[in-house]
Protein backbone atom coordinates (compact mmCIF):
# COMPACT_ATOMS: atom_id res chain seq x y z
CA UNK A 1 0.00 0.00 0.00
CA UNK A 2 1.21 3.44 -0.62
CA UNK A 3 1.86 6.01 2.08
CA UNK A 4 0.77 9.44 1.02
CA UNK A 5 2.13 11.37 4.53
CA UNK A 6 3.92 14.69 4.42
CA UNK A 7 6.81 13.85 7.16
CA UNK A 8 7.91 16.82 6.90
CA UNK A 9 5.43 19.06 9.12
CA UNK A 10 5.56 16.38 11.91
CA UNK A 11 5.27 17.25 15.30
CA UNK A 12 5.75 13.64 16.41
CA UNK A 13 9.84 12.98 15.96
CA UNK A 14 10.43 12.32 12.24
CA UNK A 15 11.85 8.89 13.07
CA UNK A 16 8.86 7.89 14.94
CA UNK A 17 6.40 8.96 12.59
CA UNK A 18 8.60 7.00 9.83
CA UNK A 19 8.26 4.29 11.62
CA UNK A 20 4.62 4.67 12.08
CA UNK A 21 3.96 5.66 8.27
CA UNK A 22 6.21 1.97 7.42
CA UNK A 23 3.73 0.27 9.94
CA UNK A 24 0.97 1.26 8.33
CA UNK A 25 1.60 0.57 4.65
CA UNK A 26 2.59 -2.88 5.35
CA UNK A 27 -0.63 -4.02 6.23
CA UNK A 28 -3.80 -4.52 4.45
CA UNK A 29 -6.61 -2.54 6.58
CA UNK A 30 -4.75 0.13 8.69
CA UNK A 31 -7.14 0.66 10.69
CA UNK A 32 -6.46 -2.11 12.62
CA UNK A 33 -3.86 -0.39 14.02
CA UNK A 34 -5.58 3.32 15.31
CA UNK A 35 -5.03 1.63 19.07
CA UNK A 36 -1.27 1.25 18.70
CA UNK A 37 -0.92 4.28 16.67
CA UNK A 38 -2.79 6.65 19.30
CA UNK A 39 -0.61 4.46 22.05
CA UNK A 40 2.68 5.06 20.39
CA UNK A 41 1.99 8.83 19.86
CA UNK A 42 0.34 8.82 23.39
CA UNK A 43 3.70 7.74 24.46
CA UNK A 44 5.48 10.58 22.97
CA UNK A 45 3.20 13.26 23.89
CA UNK A 46 2.38 11.97 27.26
CA UNK A 47 -1.79 11.95 26.55
CA UNK A 48 -3.21 12.35 23.02
CA UNK A 49 -3.24 16.25 22.82
CA UNK A 50 -5.48 17.98 19.80
CA UNK A 51 -2.20 17.90 17.77
CA UNK A 52 -1.78 14.49 18.57
CA UNK A 53 -5.57 13.55 17.75
CA UNK A 54 -4.63 15.33 14.41
CA UNK A 55 -1.14 13.22 13.76
CA UNK A 56 -2.80 10.48 14.25
CA UNK A 57 -5.70 11.15 12.11
CA UNK A 58 -2.98 12.20 9.14
CA UNK A 59 -1.33 8.63 9.79
CA UNK A 60 -3.84 6.51 9.16
CA UNK A 61 -6.35 8.96 6.53
CA UNK A 62 -9.38 9.23 8.71
CA UNK A 63 -11.06 12.34 9.78
CA UNK A 64 -9.94 13.82 13.66
CA UNK A 65 -13.04 13.23 14.43
CA UNK A 66 -13.06 9.48 14.12
CA UNK A 67 -9.90 9.41 15.59
CA UNK A 68 -11.55 11.55 18.53
CA UNK A 69 -14.68 9.11 18.82
CA UNK A 70 -12.07 6.37 19.64
CA UNK A 71 -9.66 8.40 22.19
CA UNK A 72 -13.04 9.44 24.20
CA UNK A 73 -14.23 5.76 24.22
CA UNK A 74 -10.92 3.87 25.47
CA UNK A 75 -10.05 3.93 28.90
CA UNK A 76 -6.44 3.69 28.43
CA UNK A 77 -6.39 6.38 25.86
CA UNK A 78 -5.73 9.95 27.60
CA UNK A 79 -7.03 13.20 26.32
CA UNK A 80 -5.80 15.63 29.01
CA UNK A 81 -2.00 15.74 30.72
CA UNK A 82 -1.51 12.90 33.27
CA UNK A 83 0.99 12.40 35.77
CA UNK A 84 4.22 10.42 35.39
CA UNK A 85 2.36 7.40 37.72
CA UNK A 86 -1.01 6.80 36.51
CA UNK A 87 -2.86 5.31 39.02
CA UNK A 88 -5.69 3.27 38.13
CA UNK A 89 -7.70 2.26 40.98
CA UNK A 90 -10.14 -0.92 40.47
CA UNK A 91 -14.00 -0.42 41.68
CA UNK A 92 -15.26 -3.42 40.45
CA UNK A 93 -17.43 -5.90 43.12
CA UNK A 94 -14.45 -8.11 44.22
CA UNK A 95 -12.25 -4.91 44.87
CA UNK A 96 -14.58 -3.20 46.58
CA UNK A 97 -15.61 -6.19 49.10
CA UNK A 98 -11.94 -6.29 49.97
CA UNK A 99 -11.62 -2.63 50.23
CA UNK A 100 -10.86 -0.33 47.56
CA UNK A 101 -13.17 2.79 49.14
CA UNK A 102 -10.73 2.97 52.23
CA UNK A 103 -7.97 2.19 49.57
CA UNK A 104 -9.03 5.13 47.66
CA UNK A 105 -9.67 7.45 50.65
CA UNK A 106 -6.03 6.95 51.43
CA UNK A 107 -4.72 7.89 48.34
CA UNK A 108 -6.70 10.50 47.70
CA UNK A 109 -5.92 11.99 51.10
CA UNK A 110 -2.19 11.24 50.69
CA UNK A 111 -1.60 12.47 47.10
CA UNK A 112 -4.30 15.46 47.84
CA UNK A 113 -6.22 15.04 44.59
CA UNK A 114 -9.57 13.24 43.66
CA UNK A 115 -10.05 10.59 40.98
CA UNK A 116 -9.97 12.44 37.41
CA UNK A 117 -6.66 14.68 38.96
CA UNK A 118 -3.26 14.78 38.74
CA UNK A 119 -0.75 15.97 40.91
CA UNK A 120 0.94 19.18 40.97
CA UNK A 121 4.24 18.18 40.58
CA UNK A 122 2.52 16.03 37.78
CA UNK A 123 3.61 12.76 39.48
CA UNK A 124 0.69 10.91 39.59
CA UNK A 125 -2.96 10.52 38.50
CA UNK A 126 -5.71 9.10 39.65
CA UNK A 127 -8.06 7.38 38.17
CA UNK A 128 -10.86 4.88 38.45
CA UNK A 129 -10.93 1.21 36.27
CA UNK A 130 -13.23 -1.66 36.00
CA UNK A 131 -12.30 -4.95 37.25
CA UNK A 132 -8.91 -5.53 35.82
CA UNK A 133 -8.34 -9.20 36.10
CA UNK A 134 -6.88 -9.74 39.33
CA UNK A 135 -9.54 -10.57 41.54
CA UNK A 136 -7.13 -13.30 43.18
CA UNK A 137 -5.46 -9.95 44.41
CA UNK A 138 -7.86 -8.02 45.42
CA UNK A 139 -7.75 -5.28 46.30
CA UNK A 140 -5.48 -4.58 43.30
CA UNK A 141 -4.79 -1.11 41.59
CA UNK A 142 -2.54 -0.83 38.54
CA UNK A 143 0.76 2.04 38.17
CA UNK A 144 1.43 2.50 34.72
CA UNK A 145 -0.57 -1.02 33.55
CA UNK A 146 1.56 -2.94 36.19
CA UNK A 147 -0.58 -4.37 38.74
CA UNK A 148 -0.13 -4.58 42.87
CA UNK A 149 -2.24 -6.52 45.17
CA UNK A 150 -3.21 -7.68 47.46
CA UNK A 151 -3.12 -4.19 49.12
CA UNK A 152 -2.91 -2.62 52.48
CA UNK A 153 -2.64 1.00 53.14
CA UNK A 154 1.00 0.15 54.19
CA UNK A 155 1.95 -1.69 51.27
CA UNK A 156 0.77 1.47 49.14
CA UNK A 157 2.53 3.75 51.30
CA UNK A 158 5.64 2.32 50.63
CA UNK A 159 4.69 1.81 47.02
CA UNK A 160 4.33 5.26 46.61
CA UNK A 161 7.28 6.25 48.28
CA UNK A 162 9.94 4.05 46.57
CA UNK A 163 8.16 5.49 43.16
CA UNK A 164 8.86 9.35 44.35
CA UNK A 165 12.55 8.42 44.80
CA UNK A 166 13.10 6.53 41.59
CA UNK A 167 11.23 9.85 39.88
CA UNK B 1 -8.68 -33.70 48.13
CA UNK B 2 -9.73 -35.36 46.05
CA UNK B 3 -7.21 -34.83 42.30
CA UNK B 4 -9.29 -33.94 39.55
CA UNK B 5 -7.53 -34.29 36.16
CA UNK B 6 -5.71 -31.57 34.98
CA UNK B 7 -5.80 -31.01 31.41
CA UNK B 8 -5.45 -27.37 30.70
CA UNK B 9 -3.11 -26.94 33.74
CA UNK B 10 -1.30 -29.72 32.88
CA UNK B 11 1.90 -27.95 32.42
CA UNK B 12 1.14 -24.71 34.77
CA UNK B 13 3.82 -24.06 36.94
CA UNK B 14 4.35 -21.27 39.92
CA UNK B 15 6.55 -18.99 38.14
CA UNK B 16 7.11 -19.16 34.75
CA UNK B 17 4.88 -19.95 31.11
CA UNK B 18 5.68 -24.32 29.49
CA UNK B 19 7.97 -24.15 27.00
CA UNK B 20 7.35 -24.95 23.27
CA UNK B 21 9.39 -28.39 24.27
CA UNK B 22 7.31 -28.93 27.87
CA UNK B 23 4.15 -28.03 25.66
CA UNK B 24 5.47 -30.66 23.10
CA UNK B 25 6.45 -33.55 25.80
CA UNK B 26 3.10 -33.26 27.37
CA UNK B 27 1.55 -34.20 23.69
CA UNK B 28 1.25 -30.45 22.08
CA UNK B 29 0.90 -30.22 18.50
CA UNK B 30 0.08 -34.02 18.37
CA UNK B 31 -3.67 -33.42 17.55
CA UNK B 32 -2.94 -30.27 14.83
CA UNK B 33 -0.24 -32.61 13.58
CA UNK B 34 -3.29 -35.54 12.79
CA UNK B 35 -5.69 -33.31 12.18
CA UNK B 36 -3.78 -31.63 9.41
CA UNK B 37 -2.72 -35.15 7.88
CA UNK B 38 -5.98 -37.50 8.44
CA UNK B 39 -8.58 -35.52 8.83
CA UNK B 40 -10.85 -32.27 6.94
CA UNK B 41 -12.04 -29.53 8.48
CA UNK B 42 -15.62 -30.77 8.16
CA UNK B 43 -14.16 -33.63 10.21
CA UNK B 44 -12.89 -31.32 13.01
CA UNK B 45 -16.28 -28.95 13.17
CA UNK B 46 -17.54 -32.66 13.41
CA UNK B 47 -15.06 -33.64 16.21
CA UNK B 48 -15.72 -30.53 18.50
CA UNK B 49 -19.45 -30.58 17.62
CA UNK B 50 -20.00 -34.69 19.53
CA UNK B 51 -17.48 -33.37 22.51
CA UNK B 52 -19.98 -30.43 22.95
CA UNK B 53 -17.12 -27.98 23.62
CA UNK B 54 -19.59 -24.99 24.91
CA UNK B 55 -17.95 -21.98 24.29
CA UNK B 56 -16.52 -20.90 27.74
CA UNK B 57 -16.38 -16.74 27.48
CA UNK B 58 -20.26 -16.56 28.54
CA UNK B 59 -22.55 -17.65 26.20
CA UNK B 60 -21.88 -21.12 25.77
CA UNK B 61 -22.40 -21.59 22.47
CA UNK B 62 -21.58 -25.08 20.79
CA UNK B 63 -17.97 -24.67 19.39
CA UNK B 64 -18.49 -27.07 16.35
CA UNK B 65 -21.69 -25.65 15.34
CA UNK B 66 -20.19 -22.01 15.19
CA UNK B 67 -17.62 -23.41 12.87
CA UNK B 68 -20.31 -25.20 10.50
CA UNK B 69 -22.04 -21.68 10.12
CA UNK B 70 -18.88 -20.57 7.99
CA UNK B 71 -20.74 -21.47 4.50
CA UNK B 72 -18.65 -23.72 2.51
CA UNK B 73 -18.77 -21.08 -0.56
CA UNK B 74 -17.84 -18.07 1.58
CA UNK B 75 -15.28 -16.07 0.65
CA UNK B 76 -11.48 -15.90 1.68
CA UNK B 77 -9.63 -14.51 3.66
CA UNK B 78 -11.34 -15.76 6.90
CA UNK B 79 -10.47 -14.70 10.49
CA UNK B 80 -10.51 -16.54 13.27
CA UNK B 81 -10.08 -14.46 16.29
CA UNK B 82 -9.57 -15.22 19.54
CA UNK B 83 -11.06 -13.24 22.34
CA UNK B 84 -8.63 -12.67 25.31
CA UNK B 85 -10.73 -9.71 26.19
CA UNK B 86 -11.81 -11.35 29.49
CA UNK B 87 -13.23 -7.99 31.20
CA UNK B 88 -16.28 -9.46 33.17
CA UNK B 89 -15.55 -8.82 36.66
CA UNK B 90 -14.19 -11.80 39.02
CA UNK B 91 -13.08 -13.21 36.00
CA UNK B 92 -9.57 -13.82 35.33
CA UNK B 93 -9.12 -17.83 33.68
CA UNK B 94 -7.40 -15.98 30.59
CA UNK B 95 -4.76 -14.38 32.09
CA UNK B 96 -3.61 -17.40 33.65
CA UNK B 97 -3.44 -19.59 31.05
CA UNK B 98 -1.78 -17.61 28.90
CA UNK B 99 0.79 -17.18 31.54
CA UNK B 100 0.64 -21.15 31.98
CA UNK B 101 0.94 -22.98 28.67
CA UNK B 102 0.39 -20.14 25.58
CA UNK B 103 0.99 -22.68 22.96
CA UNK B 104 -2.06 -24.59 24.21
CA UNK B 105 -3.79 -21.37 22.88
CA UNK B 106 -1.76 -20.85 19.98
CA UNK B 107 -2.23 -24.81 19.04
CA UNK B 108 -6.56 -24.30 19.55
CA UNK B 109 -6.48 -21.13 17.41
CA UNK B 110 -5.02 -23.20 14.42
CA UNK B 111 -6.78 -26.47 14.69
CA UNK B 112 -10.43 -23.91 15.02
CA UNK B 113 -8.98 -21.91 11.99
CA UNK B 114 -8.60 -25.21 10.20
CA UNK B 115 -12.56 -26.21 11.14
CA UNK B 116 -12.73 -22.46 9.28
CA UNK B 117 -10.54 -22.63 6.56
CA UNK B 118 -9.48 -19.53 7.78
CA UNK B 119 -6.28 -17.75 6.99
CA UNK B 120 -5.53 -15.17 9.25
CA UNK B 121 -5.90 -15.88 13.38
CA UNK B 122 -6.20 -12.53 15.37
CA UNK B 123 -5.74 -12.23 19.26
CA UNK B 124 -7.69 -9.53 20.74
CA UNK B 125 -6.08 -8.68 24.32
CA UNK B 126 -7.05 -6.07 26.93
CA UNK B 127 -4.20 -3.44 27.83
CA UNK B 128 -4.21 -4.75 31.29
CA UNK B 129 -2.81 -8.41 30.07
CA UNK B 130 0.45 -6.70 28.05
CA UNK B 131 2.61 -9.43 29.66
CA UNK B 132 -0.16 -11.76 28.28
CA UNK B 133 -0.04 -9.88 24.76
CA UNK B 134 4.17 -10.07 25.27
CA UNK B 135 4.31 -13.61 25.77
CA UNK B 136 2.00 -14.56 22.97
CA UNK B 137 4.34 -12.14 20.51
CA UNK B 138 6.97 -14.29 21.50
CA UNK B 139 5.72 -17.54 21.86
CA UNK B 140 3.49 -17.13 17.80
CA UNK B 141 7.00 -16.54 17.08
CA UNK B 142 8.49 -19.81 18.35
CA UNK B 143 5.49 -21.54 16.97
CA UNK B 144 5.98 -20.62 13.38
CA UNK B 145 10.13 -21.22 13.61
CA UNK B 146 8.89 -24.68 14.27
CA UNK B 147 6.70 -25.04 11.74
CA UNK B 148 3.11 -24.58 13.25
CA UNK B 149 2.43 -21.21 11.55
CA UNK B 150 2.89 -19.57 8.58
CA UNK B 151 2.86 -21.17 4.94
CA UNK B 152 2.07 -24.78 4.54
CA UNK B 153 1.33 -26.36 8.13
CA UNK B 154 3.74 -29.08 8.71
CA UNK B 155 3.63 -29.45 5.16
CA UNK B 156 -0.13 -30.47 4.77
CA UNK B 157 -1.19 -27.40 2.78
CA UNK B 158 -2.90 -24.90 5.35
CA UNK B 159 -1.61 -22.00 6.54
CA UNK B 160 -2.65 -19.64 9.25
CA UNK B 161 -0.47 -16.49 10.68
CA UNK B 162 -1.53 -14.93 14.07
CA UNK B 163 -1.30 -11.52 15.57
CA UNK B 164 -1.67 -10.18 18.65
CA UNK B 165 -3.98 -6.95 18.51
CA UNK B 166 -4.22 -4.72 21.71
CA UNK B 167 -7.14 -2.84 23.00
CA UNK B 168 -7.19 0.44 24.55
CA UNK B 169 -9.73 -1.53 27.37
CA UNK B 170 -13.46 -1.06 27.09
CA UNK B 171 -15.65 -3.67 28.69
CA UNK B 172 -18.13 -3.63 25.52
CA UNK B 173 -15.61 -4.93 23.36
CA UNK B 174 -15.53 -8.44 24.65
CA UNK B 175 -18.84 -8.50 23.22
CA UNK B 176 -18.68 -10.52 19.54
CA UNK B 177 -19.65 -8.03 17.17
CA UNK B 178 -18.32 -4.78 19.04
CA UNK B 179 -14.73 -6.62 19.12
CA UNK B 180 -15.14 -6.50 15.48
CA UNK B 181 -15.60 -2.97 15.22
CA UNK B 182 -13.03 -2.47 17.13
CA UNK B 183 -10.69 -4.39 15.12
CA UNK B 184 -11.82 -2.49 11.83
CA UNK B 185 -11.06 0.54 13.84
CA UNK B 186 -14.34 1.79 14.64
CA UNK B 187 -16.10 3.04 17.63
CA UNK B 188 -17.25 -0.77 20.01
CA UNK B 189 -20.77 -0.71 19.25
CA UNK B 190 -22.39 -3.97 18.59
CA UNK B 191 -23.85 -4.74 15.68
CA UNK B 192 -27.70 -6.66 15.96
CA UNK B 193 -27.23 -9.79 13.34
CA UNK B 194 -27.95 -10.51 10.44
CA UNK B 195 -25.39 -11.04 8.90
CA UNK B 196 -23.71 -13.38 11.31
CA UNK B 197 -19.97 -12.77 11.67
CA UNK B 198 -19.35 -16.26 10.49
CA UNK B 199 -21.16 -15.12 7.66
CA UNK B 200 -19.92 -11.35 7.12
CA UNK B 201 -17.51 -10.17 9.99
CA UNK B 202 -14.13 -8.60 10.07
CA UNK B 203 -13.63 -6.67 6.38
CA UNK B 204 -17.33 -8.51 5.55
CA UNK B 205 -15.44 -11.55 5.65
CA UNK B 206 -16.76 -14.88 7.55
CA UNK B 207 -15.27 -14.46 11.07
CA UNK B 208 -15.28 -16.84 13.95
CA UNK B 209 -14.67 -15.70 17.17
CA UNK B 210 -13.56 -17.93 20.47
CA UNK B 211 -13.02 -17.63 23.90
CA UNK B 212 -9.13 -18.40 24.98
CA UNK B 213 -10.30 -21.25 27.26
CA UNK B 214 -12.49 -22.70 24.42
CA UNK B 215 -9.76 -22.60 21.91
CA UNK B 216 -7.32 -24.20 24.96
CA UNK B 217 -10.21 -26.90 24.87
CA UNK B 218 -9.81 -28.17 21.06
CA UNK B 219 -5.91 -29.99 21.15
CA UNK B 220 -7.11 -31.92 23.80
CA UNK B 221 -10.15 -33.19 21.85
CA UNK B 222 -8.55 -33.44 18.89
CA UNK B 223 -5.43 -35.61 20.13
CA UNK B 224 -8.03 -38.06 22.80
CA UNK B 225 -11.14 -38.06 21.26
CA UNK B 226 -14.62 -36.53 22.07
CA UNK B 227 -16.21 -39.02 24.04
CA UNK B 228 -12.91 -38.68 26.25
CA UNK B 229 -13.57 -35.38 26.98
CA UNK B 230 -17.41 -35.84 27.94
CA UNK B 231 -16.25 -38.68 30.48
CA UNK B 232 -14.24 -35.59 32.15
CA UNK B 233 -16.99 -34.17 32.99
CA UNK B 234 -19.12 -35.75 36.50
CA UNK B 235 -22.75 -35.07 34.91
CA UNK B 236 -24.03 -36.57 32.10
CA UNK B 237 -24.94 -32.91 30.54
CA UNK B 238 -21.46 -31.66 31.03
CA UNK B 239 -18.33 -32.17 29.35
CA UNK B 240 -14.79 -31.14 29.87
CA UNK B 241 -13.31 -29.99 32.70
CA UNK B 242 -13.86 -26.01 33.53
CA UNK B 243 -11.50 -23.41 34.92
CA UNK B 244 -13.18 -21.58 37.90
CA UNK B 245 -11.86 -18.53 39.15
CA UNK B 246 -12.94 -18.23 42.54
CA UNK B 247 -13.08 -14.99 44.44
CA UNK B 248 -14.29 -12.75 47.19
CA UNK B 249 -15.14 -14.50 51.09
CA UNK B 250 -12.94 -17.36 50.71
CA UNK B 251 -9.40 -18.18 51.47
CA UNK B 252 -7.83 -19.46 48.37
CA UNK B 253 -9.10 -17.05 45.66
CA UNK B 254 -7.86 -18.42 42.40
CA UNK B 255 -8.17 -20.36 39.50
CA UNK B 256 -8.64 -24.15 39.65
CA UNK B 257 -9.27 -26.38 36.62
CA UNK B 258 -11.92 -28.89 37.93
CA UNK B 259 -14.59 -31.31 36.38
CA UNK B 260 -17.68 -29.91 34.67
CA UNK B 261 -20.33 -30.46 37.00
CA UNK B 262 -18.81 -30.30 39.94
CA UNK B 263 -20.96 -29.22 43.28
CA UNK B 264 -20.54 -25.13 44.14
CA UNK B 265 -19.89 -26.17 47.69
CA UNK B 266 -17.09 -28.66 46.81
CA UNK B 267 -15.18 -25.82 44.93
CA UNK B 268 -14.97 -23.31 48.32
CA UNK B 269 -15.01 -26.16 50.63
CA UNK B 270 -12.16 -28.40 49.38
CA UNK B 271 -10.39 -26.34 46.58
CA UNK B 272 -10.82 -22.63 47.35
CA UNK B 273 -10.18 -23.04 51.01
CA UNK B 274 -13.35 -22.67 52.17
CA UNK B 275 -14.94 -19.53 53.94
CA UNK B 276 -12.60 -17.13 55.76
CA UNK B 277 -13.23 -17.45 59.11
CA UNK B 278 -15.90 -15.45 60.86
CA UNK B 279 -18.00 -15.66 57.15
CA UNK B 280 -20.78 -18.16 56.20
CA UNK B 281 -21.70 -18.22 52.72
CA UNK B 282 -24.90 -16.20 51.84
CA UNK B 283 -24.86 -16.05 47.59
CA UNK B 284 -22.28 -15.89 44.75
CA UNK B 285 -22.21 -14.84 41.41
CA UNK B 286 -21.56 -18.01 39.70
CA UNK B 287 -20.18 -17.07 36.30
CA UNK B 288 -19.20 -13.00 36.47
CA UNK B 289 -20.72 -9.86 36.96
CA UNK B 290 -23.43 -10.64 34.05
CA UNK B 291 -25.01 -13.73 36.09
CA UNK B 292 -27.79 -14.49 38.87
CA UNK B 293 -26.94 -14.58 42.58
CA UNK B 294 -27.18 -17.83 43.74
CA UNK B 295 -28.72 -18.46 47.27
CA UNK B 296 -27.96 -20.58 49.88
CA UNK B 297 -30.64 -23.69 48.50
CA UNK B 298 -28.58 -24.03 45.60
CA UNK B 299 -25.08 -24.39 47.62
CA UNK B 300 -24.86 -28.11 46.42
CA UNK B 301 -25.28 -27.49 42.52
CA UNK B 302 -23.78 -29.32 40.10
CA UNK B 303 -21.80 -26.81 38.17
CA UNK B 304 -22.54 -27.29 34.17
CA UNK B 305 -24.23 -25.28 31.80
CA UNK B 306 -27.28 -27.45 31.43
CA UNK B 307 -27.93 -27.69 35.27
CA UNK B 308 -27.51 -24.06 36.05
CA UNK B 309 -30.40 -23.05 32.95
CA UNK B 310 -32.67 -25.72 34.25
CA UNK B 311 -32.89 -23.62 37.63
CA UNK B 312 -33.00 -20.45 35.54
CA UNK B 313 -29.46 -19.61 36.20
CA UNK B 314 -26.35 -19.07 33.71
CA UNK B 315 -22.74 -20.66 34.34
CA UNK B 316 -21.60 -17.74 32.49
CA UNK B 317 -17.42 -17.71 32.81
CA UNK B 318 -17.26 -19.49 35.94
CA UNK B 319 -16.04 -16.96 37.67
CA UNK B 320 -17.25 -17.58 40.99
CA UNK B 321 -17.99 -14.80 43.35
CA UNK B 322 -18.72 -15.13 47.01
CA UNK B 323 -20.48 -12.93 49.21
CA UNK B 324 -20.91 -13.21 52.99
CA UNK B 325 -23.33 -13.11 54.97
CA UNK B 326 -21.88 -9.32 56.62
CA UNK B 327 -22.26 -8.32 53.18
CA UNK B 328 -25.35 -6.01 52.13
CA UNK B 329 -26.17 -7.38 48.28
CA UNK B 330 -27.65 -4.12 47.48
CA UNK B 331 -24.48 -2.46 48.56
CA UNK B 332 -23.03 -5.04 46.13
CA UNK B 333 -25.63 -4.88 43.09
CA UNK B 334 -25.14 -1.10 43.12
CA UNK B 335 -21.61 -1.91 42.39
CA UNK B 336 -22.18 -3.84 39.79
CA UNK B 337 -24.95 -1.82 38.13
CA UNK B 338 -22.21 1.40 38.73
CA UNK B 339 -19.96 -0.53 36.59
CA UNK B 340 -22.35 -1.80 33.87
CA UNK B 341 -23.76 2.04 33.23
CA UNK B 342 -19.92 3.03 33.25
CA UNK B 343 -19.13 0.74 30.37
CA UNK B 344 -22.67 0.98 28.33
CA UNK B 345 -21.21 1.92 25.00
CA UNK B 346 -24.62 4.13 24.78
CA UNK B 347 -25.61 2.76 21.56
CA UNK B 348 -28.70 1.79 22.31
CA UNK B 349 -31.41 3.83 24.56
CA UNK B 350 -32.76 1.08 27.30
CA UNK B 351 -29.03 0.42 28.65
CA UNK B 352 -27.70 3.89 27.83
CA UNK B 353 -30.99 5.24 29.96
CA UNK B 354 -32.03 1.90 31.72
CA UNK B 355 -28.71 1.61 33.75
CA UNK B 356 -28.03 5.12 35.34
CA UNK B 357 -31.99 4.72 36.58
CA UNK B 358 -31.42 1.43 38.20
CA UNK B 359 -28.33 2.95 39.43
CA UNK B 360 -30.01 5.82 40.64
CA UNK B 361 -32.87 3.62 42.40
CA UNK B 362 -29.89 1.37 44.38
CA UNK B 363 -28.18 4.33 45.17
CA UNK B 364 -31.63 5.59 47.35
CA UNK B 365 -32.20 2.20 48.58
CA UNK B 366 -28.59 2.17 49.99
CA UNK B 367 -28.62 5.27 51.56
CA UNK B 368 -32.03 4.88 53.10
CA UNK B 369 -34.03 7.09 51.36
CA UNK B 370 -35.71 4.16 49.24
CA UNK B 371 -39.62 3.85 48.82
CA UNK B 372 -42.05 0.87 48.51
CA UNK B 373 -42.43 1.65 45.23
CA UNK B 374 -38.83 1.30 43.99
CA UNK B 375 -39.59 -2.46 44.50
CA UNK B 376 -42.04 -2.63 41.49
CA UNK B 377 -39.92 0.48 39.68
CA UNK B 378 -36.80 -1.65 39.52
CA UNK B 379 -38.45 -5.35 38.25
CA UNK B 380 -40.21 -2.95 35.39
CA UNK B 381 -37.07 -1.24 34.56
CA UNK B 382 -35.11 -4.24 34.50
CA UNK B 383 -37.31 -5.88 31.88
CA UNK B 384 -37.05 -3.11 29.73
CA UNK B 385 -33.34 -3.80 29.79
CA UNK B 386 -34.03 -7.11 28.00
CA UNK B 387 -35.23 -5.54 24.33
CA UNK B 388 -31.65 -3.69 24.12
CA UNK B 389 -29.72 -4.15 21.37
CA UNK B 390 -27.61 -7.22 22.69
CA UNK B 391 -26.59 -9.26 25.74
CA UNK B 392 -24.96 -6.48 28.32
CA UNK B 393 -27.79 -5.12 29.09
CA UNK B 394 -29.81 -7.95 29.97
CA UNK B 395 -26.17 -9.36 31.91
CA UNK B 396 -26.04 -5.99 33.48
CA UNK B 397 -29.73 -6.72 35.08
CA UNK B 398 -29.06 -10.23 36.04
CA UNK B 399 -27.67 -9.15 39.51
CA UNK B 400 -31.05 -6.68 40.07
CA UNK B 401 -33.53 -9.30 39.05
CA UNK B 402 -32.06 -11.86 41.72
CA UNK B 403 -31.60 -9.71 44.09
CA UNK B 404 -35.61 -8.80 44.37
CA UNK B 405 -35.89 -13.10 43.68
CA UNK B 406 -33.94 -14.07 46.30
CA UNK B 407 -33.15 -11.09 48.89
CA UNK B 408 -36.56 -8.90 48.95
CA UNK B 409 -36.50 -9.10 52.23
CA UNK B 410 -33.08 -7.43 52.78
CA UNK B 411 -34.00 -4.76 50.26
CA UNK B 412 -36.79 -4.06 52.65
CA UNK B 413 -35.09 -4.19 55.68
CA UNK B 414 -33.49 -0.90 53.77
CA UNK B 415 -36.97 0.69 53.21
CA UNK B 416 -38.24 0.00 56.85
CA UNK B 417 -35.07 1.15 58.73
CA UNK B 418 -34.39 3.94 56.17
CA UNK B 419 -30.85 2.74 56.24
CA UNK B 420 -28.56 -0.05 55.15
CA UNK B 421 -28.92 -2.94 58.11
CA UNK B 422 -25.63 -3.63 57.42
CA UNK B 423 -23.95 -0.82 58.63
Amino acid sequence: MKCNVDLTYAMIPKELKELLARQIAGIEHPRELVVDVMFAVQDHYGYLSDEAVEEVAELLDMSPLEVEQLATFYTFIYREPVGKYVIHVCDSVICWMEGHESLLDHLSGKLGINLGETTSDGMFSLLPVCCIGYCDRAPAILINKKVYGPLTIEKLNDILERLRAEA
Amino acid sequence: MMNYPQVLFKNRKPDRIATLEEYRQSGGYEGLGDALSKASHKDVQQVLLDAVLLGRGGAAFPAGRKLMTVADDAPHPRYIVCNADEMEPGTFKDRVLIHADPHMLIEGMIIAGYGAQAEKGIIFIRPEYESAARILEREIKIAKEAGYLGKNILGNGYSLDIVVHRSAGRYICGEVTAQLNALMGKRANPQQPPPYPTEKGLWERPTVLQNVETLACMPHILRNGPEWFKNLALTETGAGTKIFCASGKINSPGCYELPMGIRLSEIIEVHAGGMVEGSEYKACLPGGASTRFLPREFYDIEMDFDTLRNVGHRLGTGAIMVFDQKTCLVAATLNLVEFFARESCGWCTPCREGLPYIRDLLRRLEEGEGEEEYIPMLQQMSKHLWSSYCAFAPGAVSPVESLITYFEDEVREHISQKKCPFK
